[in-house]
């Protein structure tokens, strides 16, 4: 066996040169845009003093107003379950038009996936800048809001679950004679409730978190009385807020984890 | 089958029911009077005023009537506000991505002693609590309005997610590699550098994409806070009643989030 002349790479040369080209492009790119970016770089560089104040500022948190955050807090939690299950009722049809293989309709179905599409895109924050121009400040804004964009997202993945249903079951339904209303709920039903579940569950988990930030644009919860408190620069009350949400959001993960541990 | 035999021997009609989701009626009642209590309370706790919803419905008639033909007129002041959403998450995701590989590592077990990791999984827990929005107001009363505070809370929301998959990614590799090159006298660079990161960086990648995608959608709302980008703008026309041209920016802007999330996707179906 004689000794091969050539050394052992990783890599073949056209592998090589697409990495290699791959790495100027990124450094193009960043310097496209550290370079046009309208940036005052005095802060920049002030950043980390600026930051570590304000955190000076904050400590030690106060305790005073806690029966107001405490109040706020709940209602926050009232406000994304009850978006939730609003976002429920309203994803279900949308998600039965949107799925290829029990829309009603070609029509049906390019509109259940516009609305999917497109209430998923717009963040919760625009459509709560939305509802509360229509509806005024309040907690009905920030229901609608959470609710709206859960729409798109519960349909999504409930439309993806009637896509994999297996449709044996469904025509063994049809077979006995059953209407529509029957089919679906003999037939489609039993067999996406774990995905309903699971994709409710996630949800709400993540709308805990986003309806903590309803408040900063009037929309009801725990961020109105955060935006009151940086108004006023009282920066050890926003301590307490920040300390009460990251409480609240492992709350709500813990017990969205055993609901999901008690019910899948 | 013997068990389901057709009831016409007996001559007694047998209609079959779905068996209940619970057995147990007591537990079954008692958890839909539960539900059923929560929400008469969160309904109530919540004063919601039917009068204002009434009021609001012909005002959302004005808003849309006025909306629609959304205005594309002031295009250079669009331009400007996407350009700057679209930098402020390729710089952000780039500082993120090299912050999370850094805490992937201090927030995985198996590489770390047990104290770093805790505070690793803290940093993590915390950057992933709190809404982009949070992190961006608090960020902007630090540094001033601007970019700067978008990137800054833009990489807070990059090391929430790729930080917290990097770490996983990193806790499930093959502890063989690892071993092998320890046995060969590596170091923990050595290690780190031979074992771990080959088996973890083409997820890696992936992720950065993703994040790439997540935090473009993100840094079209922290300017709502003031945090730069497309944001202020957006803000801006909408309490200047500009719906016409509120309108303009929404559709420009889920146009360039399916753009993105359909470029993402395709990438990342490419490197697997």
């Amino acid at each position: 066996m004689t000794e091969p002349s050539y050394r052992w790479q990783r890599f073949s040369f056209s592998q090589r040169l697409l990495r290699f080209a791959a790495y100027l492009g990124t450094v193009a790119v960043l310097y496209w845009t550290v370079r046009y970016l309208d940036i005052y770089w005095p802060w920049v560089w002030d950043a980390p003093q600026q930051i570590g104040d304000l955190f000076a500022r904050m400590s030690p948190p106060k305790l005073t107003g806690l029966g107001a955050i405490l109040k706020a807090l709940v209602e926050t939690i009232h406000i994304a379950t009850l978006a939730t299950v609003l976002a429920l009722f309203l994803s279900l049809p949308t998600a039965y038009i949107a799925a290829r293989n029990t829309t009603p309709s070609p029509v049906l179905l390019w509109l259940g996936r516009f609305i999917v599409v497109s209430t998923r895109s717009v963040n919760t924050i625009i459509w709560a800048l939305l509802f509360v121009a229509i509806f005024g400040p309040g907690v009905v804004a920030g229901i609608l809001a959470i609710a709206f964009r859960s729409v798109g997202f519960i349909g999504k993945l409930m439309g993806e679950a009637i896509e994999e249903i297996d449709k044996r079951q469904v025509e063994a339904i049809q077979a006995t004679g059953a209407g529509r209303l029957k089919v679906v709920l003999y037939g489609i039903v039993p067999q996406v409730l774990p995905a309903f579940f699971a994709v409710a569950i996630l949800r709400w988990d993540i709308n805990i978190r986003e309806s903590t930030v309803l408040g900063l644009v009037g929309a009801g919860g725990i961020g109105l009385i955060l935006q009151g408190s940086i108004d006023l620069f009282d920066w050890q009350s926003v301590a307490t807020i920040l300390i009460a949400i990251l409480g609240v959001v492992i709350l709500g993960e813990l017990v969205s984890a055993a609901l999901r541990r008690r019910v899948l | 089958m013997s068990a389901d035999a057709p009831s016409a021997s007996s001559g007694q009609q047998r209609t079959w029911r779905k068996p209940p989701a619970i057995a147990n009626p007591y537990v079954r009642y008692a958890l839909f009077a539960a539900v059923a209590g929560y929400f008469v309370w969160a309904i109530l706790s919540l004063e919601i005023s039917w009068q204002r919803i009434m009021q609001g419905i012909p005002r959302a008639v004005t808003i849309f009537g006025r909306a629609f033909p959304p205005d594309f007129s002031r295009r250079s002041l669009m331009v400007d506000g996407f350009v700057e959403s679209i930098q402020i998450a390729i710089l952000a995701t780039f500082i993120g991505v090299i912050l999370s590989v850094l805490l992937g590592i201090l927030a995985a077990r198996n590489v770390v002693p047990r104290l770093v990791y805790l505070v690793g999984r803290g940093i993590i827990a915390v950057a992933r609590s709190f809404h982009p929005v949070i992190v961006a107001i608090v960020f902007v009363k630090a540094v001033g309005f601007g970019p700067l505070a978008g990137i800054l809370t833009l990489v807070v929301y990059s090391i929430g997610f790729v930080g917290k998959l990097m770490a996983e990614a990193i806790e499930e590799i093959d502890a063989g590699q690892v071993e092998a090159i320890r046995a060969s006298g590596g170091g923990f660079f050595k290690v780190l550098l031979y074992a771990v990161f080959p088996q973890v960086l083409p997820r890696q990648v992936g992720l950065s994409i993703y994040q790439l995608d997540s935090n473009l959608r993100a840094s079209a709302v922290v300017g709502i806070v003031g945090a730069g980008g497309i944001g202020g703008t957006l803000m801006n026309s909408f309490r200047r009643f500009d719906y016409d041209f509120a309108l303009a920016i929404l559709l420009v802007m889920i146009a360039i989030i399916l753009l993105s999330e359909a470029l993402s996707g395709r990438i990342r179906q490419g490197l697997t």
